[in-house]
C-alpha cells in the first residue's frame, strides 16, 4: 500500500480534527479498507484509527432498542446473548460475516460507513429500521444508504452507534458468493408491530434495498408461501461471473422465503 | 512389517518444523544487503511496446536499478524455453515464439513482465514502478480458443496462432470402426482452465559472490537441478558449476513450480548486475496472472460400440490452449501426456486423436496436477457414462464389460499396461459406495425436492515418468531417470541425497522408511537431503507421481550397492567369504554360525579400513545410483461420487465420495491417503468451483480469491478412500505412484453424478450454483435407461 | 514513522516502523518470526492468522500500529517447555498437513475455535469454522480430524 500518516486519537473530537487533513480516512476494523489499500485501489494520506476512542464499543438495551457501538466487533455481536434474545436475526447475521478471524476485527460502524453492496449489516439496518447515530446527528436507515459504497455521511462525520428497534420476529438468510463468501443474496426479514420490512443485500445494482411487495404480502400473511408469487425484476440486479441478473432475481425469492421460515 | 518399515503409517518427521513455525521457505530467507524486486506487468493482453520512460521512477526513493527487455537483450540473456519438441502431422516442428524474461517489443498477455524495479524495500520498488510510463500500441486480444486461428497474430513464428497440429493413432482403422458401429455416442467437452494456487506463492532470492564468481538462486522449485540446467545451458546466466540452485521448503507445487519462469531468472541475473542480493516474492494477485495455468481444452469426442455393448473405437479432436508463450513442458501436456490415456481401463481396438495447439493472449498453460491425464480421463469417462445411459446399460457393468482383463495389454495409443485388477477395484468401490442403496437415497432426496445422482470414474494414468529413451523418441529434451546417493557415516547414520524434491509429499519420512527397512537402522538415524544443487548430484525432481516409483527406486538401487559393499567389509571383519555373509534386520551374520556384526560397526570398519586391503577393497561406504524406468507405471482405480442438488439454488452437495485405487505397494498408507484426499478436493474444485475466465480484452476476471473459487473446508465432505494392490513389475519396490490420482479421477465422477441427477448432459465445468440452477430448469431428456 | 510496542509470545518488543507496516510484516521482517505466512492479498487464505489478545486475527489485514500494547501469539509461541501444544500434536498425529504452508494459520485458527466453541466439535462445525483458511494439499479431510482431536485433548481428554 501507499504510505500514509497514522493517528490514533483518544476522542471523537480529536478524530474529527484529524480527519480534516485532505484524503484522510477513518480506520475502524480495517477488514475492507486495508485490503483495498494493499491493492492500491485506495490511497488515503492519513488514517485515523478509532481504536483508542472511548465509548465506541459495547452492546446495551435501551428501552425498545438494542444499541450497539460503532466499534463493536462482529464477533461480539454474534456472541451476545442480549442481541440473540432481542433480535435473533441480527445475532445470526453477525455470525455470518466474513470468517472468524475477520469477525474479530471487523466492526459495525466500519461496515456501514463502507456500504459494500455485498455486505451483510446494511440489510439488518434497513430491515430493522435502525437509526445511525453519528457525532453530528441521527440518521434513519431509509435515509442513510446512497447506492454503491455511498452513504449520506459527511467527510468529518463518524458513526458512534446504531440503535436497532427490537422486532417481534427477525431472520437473516445468506446465499454466499462461492468464491468471496460475501453475500450474493442476503435477505433480512423483520416483523414488528408497525409492519414487516424486507431488505435485500448483495443482489441490487444500487446496493441494499427494501422489497416492498414482499413487505406488503408478509404484512397480510407472515408466511413463506405468501411471497411465493412476488415477481422480482431482474432489471436492477447485479450480473457478474458468479451469476446473472435472472439468477440473482430468482435467489432473492428463494432466500427471502427461507428467511421467513427461519424467523418462525 | 515393523512400526517404521515399508507399509507402516509412520507419522511424518518433517511435521515438527512445520507445526512449530520453523519451516524454511524461500520468503523466509534474507541475505545481507538484499534489495527487493517488483515487476511492472503489462495491463494489456496484446500490445507493442513503443517506449518505456522510467526517468521519474529511477529517482524515486530507495530505487537501486530499473531494467527492461533491452537490458537483458544487451546482456544476451537467453529466452525461456520449452523442453519438449512436438512435430505436427505433416512432420514440421512445433512453432514456438521467443519468450524473453522481460518483454522485448511486444507484450502478449496481461501480466507479461515489462520491467523490473529493484529498490531497498518491496514497497519502495512498487511505489517507483507506478511512475514508469509505458507507451503501448494496443493490438487485438485473442482469448477465444475457437476463434484464435485467423485472429490477430501473436507470434510471427506461429502463423494462424498455431503451435502444432498433432495426431496419434490409426485414423483409417478408427473411421472403419465408426462406420460399422451399432451406436455412436458424441460429446462436446470443455476442460476448464485452472489456476494452480499452491498456497506458497512463487519466490526467489538471487545472490552473487563476486569473489568466487558464483551465483546462488533460492527458489520455489520442484526440480532445482532442471532449473539450474535451463538457467545455465539455455538462458546462459552462469555455467553449471558456478550456479547453485536451492529449493528449500516449498509450499506446494502441483506442477506450477516445475517451470523456469521470468521472475526467478531475473532475480539471479540482476543480483550479479547490481552485485547485491535481489529478492522477489509474488503476491497472490501476481500468482494468478503469471503462474502457468492448467488444462484449457475444447474437445469433440466420439465413442463407437457394437450391438453387444463392446466399445470398438474412440475418436477425439481437441483444441488445446497454450496461452501466450510455450512454457517449459507445455507442448507435452496435450499430446503425449494426454492422448495415450484415451484408452482408459478399456480394451478399445481403435483410437484416433487429433490435437491442435493454439496460442492466445492469456497466461501460459502447462502441467497442473495430472497434466493431460485428467483431460483424457474426463473425455473417456464422460463418454463411457453417456454411452451406458444412451443404450440403457448400468454404467458400472458397461465399464466392467469393456475392462482390460489380461496383462500385459498393448493399447492402440502407445501404452503397454503392465498389471491391474480393474474389476477388483470396481467391486470394492461398489460396496463402499453402497451402490445398492442408491435408488432408495434418490427417492428420499426426491421427497425433499432435491435431485440426487451418482457418477463413476474408472481412471488410469501413466506415471512413474519415464523411460528416458522412450520419452526421448517422443521429443523430450531430457531423460527422466532419477538419482540417489547413500552416504553411510562412520558411526552408521545415513544421509540420502535424492534428486527428488519434497514440497508436501513427505519424502523425509517415506524415503527414510525405505532406508530403515533395508539397513535395519532406526528412522532417526536417516537424513533425507534434497533441494540443493551444491549438495545433491544431478537429479530430475518431483512431478508426475514419480518420486516413489522412480526416486525411491534409485535409492533402492544405491542401497543394494551399499549392502553389497558392506557385505565385503563384513566378510573381512568376520573372516568369512562375502558370499557367506547374510544381512538381515541390521545384522551381518556368517551363514551357519553365530558370528555377527551390526550395520554401524561395519560402517565404522569400512572407514577405519584396518581389516582389509585398501587396494583390493576401497575404504568408505558411499554409493550412488541412477534409476531409469523400464516402463511407465499405471495407477488405476474406480471413484464413485454421489451428489445432491438443490434445484432451487443450484447448490451441489457432494454427499459421498468413494475412491478405491491401485497404487501397487504402499510405503506409507497414511501419506498415500492424504495425497488422494488432496487430489479429490482439487478435482471437485475443478468440477464445481474453479475456472479461470478472461474477458474479450484479455483481462483476467478471476484474478483473486474474491472471484476464483477455491475449495474450502465446508465445500467438500470427508472421503471414503481405500486401495487394492497389484504389484508394479517395473520397479524394485512395486510402486505405481499416487500423487495425481485424485485430481485425475474426480472431475468426471462429479460431473457424471450431476448429469445423472439432472437427467441431461448439458452442464459444463465448473458446475457453479448459477450454472446448475439454469441446467435444472431444463426439462430432463429421458435417458433410455429410465 | 510510528513507534510500536507490543508483547509477542511473551516478549516485549518495540520498533520504529512505517505506518503502512502490516502486523504480518512486523512479525516476519522485524522480529524474524517467519512461521506466520502470507498466502493471499485479499484476507481470505488465513495463512497469516495469529492471536491478538487471545483472538484469531488475520495479521495481513491489521496494521502493526493498531496493535500498540497488544498481546500477540504466533505459531512460534504455542509450544511450551519443549512440549507441543495439543493442537500441534494433533496435526502431526492425523497427517493434517502436507506442504506446511497453511498449517500455522490452520493451527492458530483451530486453537481459537476451541477457545470459543469448546472441546467437542462436530465435523460440520469444524468445517464451517475453517471457512477463512484455505489449504490446497490435504482436501481438509485430515485437518478436520486433527482439529477434532486437538479440541478434545485441549480439554484434557486423551
Amino acid at each position: 500500500m501507499h504510505n500514509f500518516e497514522y493517528a490514533a486519537p483518544a476522542s471523537v473530537a480529536d478524530a474529527v480534527a484529524a480527519l480534516a487533513k485532505p484524503d484522510a480516512k477513518v480506520l475502524a476494523g480495517g477488514q475492507t479498507l486495508l485490503p483495498t489499500m494493499k491493492q492500491r485501489l485506495a490511497a488515503p494520506t492519513q488514517l485515523v484509527d478509532l481504536r483508542k476512542v472511548a465509548g465506541l464499543a459495547g452492546i446495551s438495551r435501551e428501552g425498545d432498542a438494542v444499541v450497539i457501538g460503532a466499534m463493536t466487533r462482529h464477533a461480539d455481536v454474534a456472541a451476545s446473548p442480549l442481541v440473540h434474545d432481542a433480535i435473533k436475526g441480527l445475532g445470526a447475521l453477525a455470525g455470518l460475516i466474513g470468517d472468524p478471524a475477520v469477525r474479530h476485527r471487523g466492526t459495525l460502524g466500519g461496515s456501514l460507513a463502507n456500504n459494500d453492496p455485498a455486505a451483510d449489516y446494511p440489510a439488518a439496518v434497513l430491515a430493522l429500521g435502525a437509526t445511525i447515530v453519528t457525532n453530528k446527528r441521527e440518521i434513519v436507515a431509509d435515509d442513510y444508504f446512497k447506492g454503491l459504497f455511498e452513504t449520506v455521511l459527511g467527510e468529518d462525520e463518524i458513526i458512534t452507534k446504531v440503535k436497532f428497534p427490537i422486532p417481534e420476529k427477525s431472520a437473516y438468510e445468506k446465499f454466499r458468493n462461492p468464491a468471496s463468501r460475501y453475500a450474493m443474496v442476503g435477505v433480512f426479514v423483520a416483523k414488528s408491530k408497525t409492519g414487516v420490512r424486507v431488505a435485500v443485500t448483495g443482489a441490487g445494482s444500487s446496493g441494499v434495498f427494501r422489497q416492498k411487495e414482499m413487505e406488503a404480502a408478509l404484512a397480510a400473511n407472515f408466511a413463506a408461501d405468501a411471497i411465493k408469487g412476488v415477481k422480482i425484476a431482474a432489471a436492477n440486479m447485479i450480473s457478474d461471473l458468479h451469476g446473472d441478473a435472472d439468477y440473482r432475481a430468482h435467489l432473492v425469492g428463494v432466500v427471502a422465503r427461507r428467511a421467513v421460515e427461519a424467523s418462525a | 512389517m515393523s512400526a517404521t518399515g515399508l507399509g507402516a503409517s509412520v507419522k511424518r518427521t518433517e511435521d515438527i518444523r512445520f507445526i512449530t513455525g520453523k519451516g524454511r521457505y524461500v520468503d523466509d530467507i534474507n541475505r545481507p544487503g538484499q534489495a527487493h524486486a517488483y515487476f511492472l506487468r503489462s495491463q494489456h493482453a496484446h500490445a507493442t511496446i513503443n517506449a518505456i520512460d522510467f526517468a521519474e521512477a529511477a529517482g524515486s526513493p530507495g530505487v537501486v536499478a530499473i531494467f527492461t527487455g533491452q537490458d537483458i537483450a544487451a546482456d544476451k540473456v537467453g529466452g525461456l524455453i520449452c523442453g519438449w519438441m512436438i512435430h505436427s502431422k505433416d512432420g514440421s516442428p512445433m512453432k514456438a515464439g521467443a519468450h524473453p524474461a522481460l518483454a522485448q517489443g511486444k507484450v502478449r498477455y496481461v501480466g507479461d513482465a515489462v520491467a523490473v524495479v529493484i529498490a531497498d524495500s518491496y514497497a519502495k520498488a512498487r511505489d517507483a514502478a507506478e511512475k514508469i510510463n509505458v507507451d503501448y500500441g494496443v493490438l487485438p486480444a485473442v482469448t477465444d480458443l475457437k476463434k484464435a486461428v485467423g485472429a490477430a497474430n501473436i507470434h510471427e513464428a506461429a502463423p494462424d496462432n498455431t503451435c502444432y497440429n498433432w495426431h496419434l493413432g490409426d485414423k483409417a482403422a478408427t473411421d472403419a470402426a465408426f462406420a460399422k458401429a451399432a451406436h455412436v455416442t458424441k460429446l462436446d467437452l470443455v476442460n476448464n482452465r485452472l489456476i494452480p494456487n499452491a498456497m506458497e506463492p512463487r519466490a526467489a532470492v538471487g545472490d552473487y559472490d563476486s569473489g568466487t564468481d558464483t551465483m546462488t538462486l533460492y527458489t520455489t522449485s520442484q526440480n532445482p537441478h532442471v532449473a539450474r540446467l535451463v538457467l545455465s545451458a539455455f538462458i546462459g546466466l552462469a555455467p553449471e558449476h558456478k550456479l547453485r540452485v536451492v529449493a528449500p521448503d516449498v509450499g506446494g507445487g502441483f506442477g506450477s513450480k516445475i517451470f523456469i519462469y521470468a521472475e526467478e531468472t531475473i532475480c539471479a541475473w540482476a543480483a550479479k548486475k547490481i552485485d547485491r542480493p535481489v529478492k522477489w516474492t509474488a503476491d497472490r494477485s501476481e500468482a494468478f496472472l503469471s503462474d502457468a495455468h492448467g488444462r484449457d481444452h475444447a474437445t469433440h469426442a466420439e465413442l463407437a460400440m457394437d450391438a453387444q455393448g463392446k466399445v470398438t473405437g474412440v475418436r477425439v479432436h481437441t483444441l488445446a490452449n497454450m496461452g501466450s508463450y510455450l512454457s517449459t513442458f507445455a507442448s507435452s501436456v496435450p499430446t503425449y501426456l494426454y492422448a495415450p490415456l484415451l484408452s482408459g481401463q478399456y480394451n478399445i481396438p481403435a483410437i484416433y486423436a487429433e490435437v491442435d495447439a493454439i496460442y492466445t493472449t492469456t497466461a501460459p498453460v502447462d502441467a497442473y496436477r495430472g497434466a493431460g491425464r485428467p483431460e483424457a480421463t474426463f473425455v473417456i469417462e464422460r463418454l463411457m457414462e453417456l454411452a451406458a445411459r444412451e443404450t440403457g446399460r448400468d454404467p458400472a457393468e458397461f465399464r466392467r464389460q469393456n475392462f482390460v482383463t489380461t496383462f500385459p495389454h498393448q493399447t492402440p495409443v502407445i501404452m503397454a499396461y503392465d498389471v491391474g485388477d480393474y474389476a477388483g477395484a470396481l467391486d470394492k468401490a461398489l460396496i463402499h459406495a453402497d451402490y445398492k442403496g442408491v435408488a432408495a437415497r434418490k427417492a428420499a432426496s426426491a421427497a425433499k425436492g432435491k435431485l440426487r445422482g451418482v457418477g463413476f470414474s474408472a481412471f488410469i494414468e501413466a506415471c512413474g515418468i519415464a523411460p528416458s529413451a522412450a520419452v526421448g523418441s517422443l521429443g523430450a529434451g531430457v531423460g527422466l531417470w532419477e538419482s540417489a546417493e547413500v552416504r553411510v557415516n562412520p558411526i552408521g547414520t545415513v544421509e540420502i541425497l535424492t534428486g527428488s524434491h519434497s514440497h508436501g509429499q513427505g519424502h523425509e519420512t517415506t524415503f527414510a522408511q525405505l532406508v530403515s527397512d533395508r539397513l535395519g537402522i532406526p528412522l532417526e538415524n536417516v537424513a533425507i537431503v534434497h533441494g540443493d544443487t551444491d549438495k545433491v548430484q544431478m537429479g530430475m525432481g518431483t512431478y508426475g507421481s514419480r518420486s516413489g516409483a522412480v526416486g525411491m527406486s534409485a535409492i533402492s538401487k544405491a542401497l543394494d550397492k551399499v549392502v553389497a559393499k558392506a557385505k565385503k567389509v563384513a566378510g573381512h571383519v568376520l573372516e568369512a567369504s562375502e558370499h557367506d555373509i547374510e544381512f538381515k534386520d541390521g545384522k551381518f551374520t556368517v551363514k551357519g554360525t553365530d558370528k555377527a556384526i551390526d550395520f554401524g560397526s561395519v560402517a565404522l570398519q569400512a572407514y577405519i579400513a584396518h581389516k582389509f586391503n585398501g587396494q583390493e577393497l576401497e575404504p568408505g561406504l558411499k554409493e550412488s545410483a541412477f534409476w531409469d524406468p523400464t516402463n511407465f507405471t499405471f495407477p488405476a482405480g474406480v471413484h464413485i461420487c454421489e451428489v445432491e442438488i438443490d434445484p432451487e439454488t443450484g447448490i451441489v452437495n457432494v454427499e459421498r465420495y468413494t475412491a478405491v485405487d491401485d497404487f501397487g505397494k504402499l510405503i506409507n498408507p497414511m501419506i498415500v491417503h492424504g495425497q488422494v484426499h488432496g487430489g479429490i478436493a482439487q478435482g471437485i474444485g475443478q468440477a464445481l468451483m474453479e475456472g479461470a475466465q478472461y474477458n474479450s480484452d484479455g483481462q483476467l476476471l478471476t484474478a483473486s480469491y474474491m472471484d476464483y473459487c477455491m475449495p474450502r473446508a465446508d465445500s467438500v465432505p470427508s472421503f471414503n478412500v481405500d486401495t487394492i494392490e497389484t504389484v508394479c513389475p517395473s520397479n524394485p519396490l512395486g510402486i505405481k505412484g499416487c500423487g495425481e490420482a485424485g485430481a485425475i479421477a474426480s472431475p468426471p465422477a462429479v460431473i457424471n453424478a450431476i448429469t445423472d441427477a439432472l437427467g441431461h448432459e448439458d452442464i459444463a465445468m465448473p458446475a457453479t450454483p448459477a450454472a446448475v440452477w439454469k441446467a435444472a430448469q431444463k426439462r430432463p431428456m429421458k435417458h433410455a435407461a429410465e | 514513522m510510528v513507534q510500536v510496542s507490543m508483547t509477542v509470545n511473551g516478549k516485549a518488543v518495540s520498533a520504529h516502523v512505517e505506518p503502512r507496516t502490516l502486523l504480518v510484516q512486523f512479525i516476519r521482517e522485524h522480529l524474524r518470526l517467519t512461521g506466520t505466512h502470507v498466502g493471499c492479498d485479499t484476507s481470505q487464505c488465513g495463512a497469516c492468522v495469529v492471536h491478538i489478545d487471545g483472538k484469531a486475527v488475520k495479521s495481513c489485514t491489521t496494521l502493526a500500529a493498531s496493535c500498540e500494547g497488544a498481546q500477540i501469539t504466533t505459531i512460534e509461541g504455542l509450544a511450551h517447555g519443549g512440549k507441543l501444544h495439543p493442537m500441534q500434536q494433533a496435526f502431526q498425529d492425523n497427517h493434517g498437513l502436507q506442504c506446511g504452508y497453511c498449517t500455522p494459520g490452520m493451527i492458530m485458527t483451530a486453537v481459537d475455535m476451541v477457545n470459543r466453541k469448546g472441546h467437542q466439535l462436530d465435523e460440520a462445525t469444524i468445517r464451517h469454522e475453517l471457512e477463512g483458511n484455505i489449504c490446497r494439499c490435504t482436501g481438509y479431510h485430515n485437518i478436520v480430524k486433527s482439529v477434532a482431536q486437538g479440541a478434545r485433548e485441549m480439554g484434557g481428554a486423551k
